[in-house]
């Protein structure tokens, strides 16, 4: 209870996206190792205001784990060394007195670093907006028990749309790949009857558009599952494969 | 009419609801059927601002870009898909009756009525209630993987406040499926370009034109430019102001400044003091903490509330000489099922969270704080076996140990109540139109259907029937009679005056150079709200918070210390701009919690409570929703009153003992 560490901090600063950036380092002590990972952020941020200095631009909201806005490469690691979990929830008690850890925005070509740790993920906006979606308007829809699903289908729809878009898959792959967020929510429809009747267009118009906005291709390194936060597995990517091919056969 | 009168002295003649006439269960059938509507070629040049992708705001701006609408969508986070209402776990109520327990659109109604302390409008609750049936099929429409039994049909659970099983749920991630399904929605209109997405950028002002909304001015996050936007009506769905708490349940960027400007420029301000502490969070642990992590009511579903039955064993768990473990059956006092038999672990949360502070309070809490009480799940598991408690909760229990570091399978849970929601928020008449015409307020942010406490899994029915089924049809009844009015320049001296407001305000912040980080004066604004407006109010503390707020206004803009320049991005800026306005907010709360000089829901004045500690609410004279008007600045508010006809329910104590 109340034990506290002291740290040195390689933190990514970069005042714009064509600016110049370098790793500036940081002494930071009596940090609580019951505080997480971004209070800890915030204490460093308090000390560099008081010392006049402009506070580390990062990204975070919710900070339980699910809005997938925060978004930090923590000593090689997305969201950190500990499994399961976003930056958010990393507790200091994952750290040792003395440790020095290194801290950098995500890194990919099509997340281009906004400001120091910040980066814009816009584009796994536009991959949805590409066709992430039942086409289906409000209202005149029928009852929600019209149409049974079996349990297991449905809790494996859930485990893919548990994805909370954070960007970590496409961060952790060597190869820039969209792969793993694509394939959740491929798959998370291709599951359901609702989703079914457009499950091949959807895949082809999704893919197409990840490959247009410069994200890699996949070659099965299973780097995304290991470092997603919410262990999307990467069976879903041989759905949305599955999916891909039909489309292609269709056409 | 006339008895309204003789038995409260209250003023009603400014505020008028536009509640349908007719019978309850046909007011909202009637209002369709009669109200205007705009057809599709004139829906195309009408233009809708909403602010806000939460369920209220993606909901309402996709639905009315199906219709055609031009929608133009603002928010703060960088995807729509972040808004706050993804954090919410437990589920959403609807009527359906699938479990055959006795659920009606009546019953719901009802308990929600009831559930706020008999201090929402009948009208609007009974709209809830119908359309939530509705908010289910669609959701299941797009995909949302709702939990399902074996059989294939839609699984159920209970809610504190009810005694029928009416909350559909996917995992402990209903919100955040919900939202996925809203943002969906969303994003095929974005992607056909009928809505237009700005994201990163925050809602400074409201431009109001004769009367009229007419326009934002927003601040580009990323620039830090101050940009105007004109449309034909705005739509306000930010969420609650819970954060004027500073610490609170809510995300780090939730803030009420959307609504104090809308309040500025003529929108009523309704209930604020109308707070809802929940009783399920995980304790504050240390001086360092942002924000207090909810653990969902549906852990009370099988979870157990307990606290030692006596202060000696309670002071030897406190010095860690003794663990939960330690104490046999007979040495736990299960306070909420000894008090309250008939709803037990489900009582309502303001009930729940007042009894856990009873117990704290009176000596017998746990924690190195002994500010908590245990959350047991060891029944459960013995009844159900640890893989069905784990199915059930199992992110929650892991959410928990990370923060907490103990493993709530073995031990029992510690918790404590939080800030949470807003029941108060901008006042709206049954369109959900503001007191300044062509101004729309949804969701959280609006203070239509809760009363003075909202029952769990409710706010994201409301969210989405706002959003999905009640707000494009009522704001048709206001655009059909803008079809002739062309989009507005942003040239309009309107728009110069309220973009310069801004600037200047900015300028303000960023030459005060003081000493004291934004932090730090809403820390101190938080300590303030939460010992003097908080769980227990009374009119000593009431009136020595409106002191302190003053002076924490005044250290405020004297001393706060902003780096960095506002013409990029800047986080402290944007922190000292919510601040300003959470100062104002907080204002608000104590001033109408002191008016209101009895107990309801949420709202807690020690002086007026019943023999066993039950709030005591007092109809006669406070049996009204508290409307305030701002006067300028510096000046004080007026207290407008729109009366709560009770027409079809009978008003009695809350009971949930038997």
């Amino acid at each position: 209870m109340d034990k506290t560490i002291n740290l040195t901090l390689k933190v990514w600063r970069q005042a714009g996206p064509k600016a110049k950036g370098k790793f500036e380092t940081y002494k930071i002590d009596n940090v609580s190792t019951d505080s997480s990972f971004l209070e800890m952020m915030d204490v460093l941020n308090e000390q560099l205001v008081a010392e006049r200095k402009e506070p580390v631009a990062f990204d975070h909201d919710c900070r339980e784990g699910i809005c997938g806005m925060c978004s930090m490469y923590i000593n090689g690691h997305p969201h950190g060394p500990d499994g399961e979990i976003t930056t958010c929830q990393l507790h200091m008690r994952n750290f040792n007195d003395g440790q020095t850890i290194t801290i950098e925005p995500w890194r990919s070509a099509a997340f281009p670093i906004i400001k120091d740790l910040m980066v814009d993920r816009g584009a796994y906006d536009k991959i949805i907006q590409a066709g992430g979606y039942v086409n289906v308007n409000t209202g005149g829809v029928p009852d929600g028990n019209a149409i049974p699903i079996g349990k297991d289908i449905a809790d494996e729809a859930m485990d893919a749309a548990s994805c909370i878009g954070c960007g970590a898959c496409a961060a952790a792959c060597k190869n820039g790949s969209a792969m793993l967020f694509v394939a959740a929510k491929v798959s998370q429809l291709a599951l359901l009857p609702q989703g079914k009747v457009e499950g091949a267009h959807r895949a082809k118009a999704m893919v197409a558009k990840m490959d247009e906005l410069g994200f890699g291709n996949c070659t099965n390194t299973g780097a995304c599952e290991a470092e997603c936060p919410k262990n999307v597995s990467i069976s879903h990517i041989a759905r949305l494969n599955r999916e891909f091919l039909v489309a292609k056969f269709q056409d | 009419m006339a008895k309204k009168e003789e038995s409260t002295a209250v003023e009603t003649t400014k505020i008028d609801a536009k509640i349908p006439a007719g019978p309850l269960a046909e007011k909202w059938s009637n209002y369709k059927a009669h109200q205007k509507l705009v057809n599709p070629a004139n829906k195309r040049r009408l233009d809708v601002i909403v602010v806000g992708t939460g369920l209220a705001g993606a909901s309402a701006a996709a639905s009315m870009a199906e219709m055609g609408f031009n929608v133009l969508n603002f928010c703060i986070q960088d995807s729509p898909r972040r808004a706050h209402s993804i954090a919410a776990q437990g589920g959403i109520n609807a009527a359906k009756n699938y479990q055959n327990d006795g659920d009606s659109v009546y019953r719901l109604f009802y308990d929600t009525i009831k559930g706020g302390d008999y201090r929402a409008r009948e009208a609007n609750v009974y709209r809830l209630a119908e359309v939530s049936n509705g908010i289910i099929d669609q959701c299941v429409a797009q995909g949302v993987p709702f939990a399902r039994e074996y059989g294939g049909l839609l699984d159920n659970r209970s809610f504190g406040g009810a005694q029928v099983s009416r909350t559909f749920y996917a995992k402990g991630q209903t919100g955040q499926q919900l939202l996925l399904g809203a943002y969906s929605a969303l994003s095929r209109q974005i992607g056909k370009g009928t809505v237009k997405l700005y994201s990163r950028y925050e809602m400074l002002d409201v431009v109001v034109i004769d009367g009229r909304a007419r326009g934002i001015i927003a601040r580009n996050l990323v620039t830090g430019k101050v940009e105007r936007f004109f449309a034909h009506a705005v739509v306000v769905g930010t969420g609650g102001y819970g954060n004027a708490f500073f610490l609170s349940t809510n995300a780090m960027t939730s803030n009420a400044s959307a609504a104090v400007q809308m309040y500025k420029k003529g929108a009523y301000f309704a209930n604020p003091a109308y707070a809802q502490i929940h009783p399920t969070c995980i304790p504050v642990h240390g001086e360092f903490q942002s924000k207090l992590t909810l653990m969902s009511e549906s852990l009370r579903n099988d979870g157990r509330i307990w606290t030692p039955k006596s202060k000696e064993d309670a002071e030897a768990i406190r010095a860690g000489k003794k663990k939960a473990t330690d104490l046999k059956e007979d040495e736990r006092d299960y306070y909420l099922e000894r008090r309250y038999p008939a709803f037990g672990n489900l009582v309502p949360r303001d009930v729940a969270s007042r009894a856990a502070k009873e117990r704290c309070d009176a000596g017998y809490g746990v924690g190195n704080t002994g500010l908590a009480v245990y959350l047991d799940f060891s029944a459960a598991i013995n009844r159900l076996g640890e893989d069905v408690v784990r199915a059930r909760y199992g992110n929650l229990f892991q959410m928990y140990e990370k923060i907490v570091d103990d493993n709530p399978y073995n031990t029992p849970m510690m918790i404590y109540p939080a800030i949470h929601y807003t029941m108060g928020g901008i006042w709206v008449d049954y369109e959900l139109q503001t007191s300044v015409k062509g101004l729309f307020c949804i969701g959280e942010a609006n203070f239509s259907d809760h009363g003075a406490n909202r029952l769990g899994a409710s706010a994201l029915m409301q969210g989405l029937a706002d959003g999905y089924f009640v707000l494009p049809y009522t704001i048709q009844n206001y655009l059909a009679d803008q079809i002739q009015v062309p989009r507005m320049s942003t040239d309009l001296p309107e728009f110069a005056d309220a973009e310069k407001s801004v600037s200047d305000k900015i300028k303000k912040l960023m030459s005060i150079q003081g000493k004291k980080s934004v932090d730090t004066i809403h820390r101190e604004l938080g300590l303030i709200m939460w010992d003097f407006v908080g769980m227990g109010r009374n009119k000593a503390g009431l009136e020595h918070a409106l002191e302190k707020i003053k002076e924490v206004r005044k250290e405020f803009w004297s001393n706060v210390f902003i780096p960095g320049a506002a013409d990029n991005m800047n986080a402290e800026l944007e922190k000292a701009l919510r601040v300003a306005d959470f100062i104002e907010i907080g204002e608000l709360m104590a001033r109408d919690a002191l008016q209101r000089e009895e107990s309801c829901g949420g709202h807690f004045r020690e002086e007026y409570q019943t023999p066993e500690g039950e709030a005591l609410r007092n109809d006669e004279e406070f049996s009204f929703a508290s409307c305030w008007k701002f006067n300028g600045e510096g000046e004080e508010p007026t207290l407008l009153k729109e009366a709560l006809d009770y027409e079809f329910i009978h008003r009695q104590q809350r009971n949930y003992k038997a």
